[in-house]
């Protein structure tokens, strides 16, 4: 089959030639190479939240290559969220961050699938989307999200990349269930509506999020084209004093989540 | 395990603020646990919930033992996004 969109360098390319172009500073890697640049293009990763961390992570999946993005978010786009939020404009402000997030999406890259949920996912929705999906970033903003977020991971087997930034400080993990030796994100935090703060009432350093979400991107695109990701370490992040601090984590044998029931 | 030797003690971030210090070392007949040496350390400040915290670079607990040259570092909770 001739046609304009078949590259000659081998049959089983399913990259156009245009895609070979665009991807080649990664196809270049060692690391990489065309068949990891096909893995993303098949690829599908469900971002939960278009804010601070979802903005340059998903920005950084869009660029990068990765075949379907599907959001989920169920904001609007308000003045006190541009400080951070570089997926959004002065012009989207009132509209739904999902909405706003795609158009910068498809603008970086028209060659891939934006889908787009303008909702908070919970329960049998949010249950169904991890399940469909290659990796979950978690750009979300409370506990509550957070553990329903692993919980369905943890269910489906996916693997989950988790950020968290607030004031001057970050951390980021991935948790990994295919691995029977992964920790999740219930090993680490004890169940608690207590403690809950968020950047509307604590702030948060803008490129702070930035540097934490491109690290879920980062970490996302390692998982999906075959490399070592950042499972069982916590890092953490001081913004203020320019220093990470590393932390392993293992499973904890009485998890209520992620711990093999007991016979 | 000598209890000769101190614990060493890292307060991250944010902790750093709320405890007045970013480390501290405490004779180890002090402290048992890691919730020994906040006690402490900060015995006027209740540990904030979810607060993180490691023994030697690995993730503890509050009741996780801790003896005299372990390092016991202490991070605040994020949830943030
Ligand atoms: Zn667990």
């Amino acid at each position: 089959m001739e046609s304009p969109n078949t590259p000659y360098t081998l049959a089983i390319v399913n990259l156009s030639n245009q895609e070979l172009l665009r991807y080649s500073r990664h196809t270049m890697l060692p690391q990489f190479g065309i068949k990891a640049q096909e893995k993303l293009k098949n690829a599908r990763v469900l971002v939960l939240g278009a804010g601070g961390l979802g903005s340059p992570a998903a920005l950084f999946l869009a660029s990068a290559g990765v075949g379907t993005i599907v959001l989920a978010d169920g904001d609007t786009v308000e003045l006190s969220n541009l400080q951070r939020q570089v997926l959004h404009g002065e012009s989207d402000i009132s509209r739904a961050k999902v909405d706003s997030a795609a158009d910068s999406l498809r603008a970086i890259n028209s060659d891939i699938q934006v889908e787009t949920i303008n909702a908070r996912l919970d329960g049998e929705a949010l249950s169904t989307a991890a399940a469909s999906a290659d990796v979950v970033v978690d750009c979300s903003d409370n506990f509550a999200t957070r553990f329903a977020v692993n919980a369905a991971c943890v269910a489906s087997r996916t693997p989950l990349v988790s950020a968290a930034a607030i004031r001057g400080e970050g951390q980021i993990t991935v948790f990994d269930s295919r691995d029977a030796a992964s920790p999740c994100y219930r090993c680490l935090y004890a169940e608690a509506e207590a403690g809950q703060e968020n950047c509307s009432t604590q702030g948060v350093l803008a490129p702070l999020v930035g540097v934490m979400g491109s690290l879920q991107a980062l970490e996302a695109v390692k998982i999906l084209s075959g490399n070592a990701a950042a499972v069982g370490r916590l890092l953490l992040f001081d913004a203020w004093n320019t220093q990470w601090r590393e932390i392993r984590l293992s499973r904890d044998p009485a998890c209520p989540v992620c711990a093999p029931p007991t016979p | 395990m000598s209890n000769s030797q101190p614990i060493e003690v890292l307060f991250f971030a944010s902790l750093c603020e709320q405890t007045g210090r970013d480390s501290a070392t405490l004779d180890a007949s002090l402290a048992a646990t890691v919730a020994d040496v906040w006690q402490q350390l900060c015995p006027t400040l209740d540990m904030p919930v979810n607060t993180l915290m490691a023994v030697n670079q690995i993730n503890a607990k509050a009741d996780s033992a801790v003896a005299g040259g372990d390092e016991v570092a202490f991070f605040p909770p994020v949830t943030g996004g």
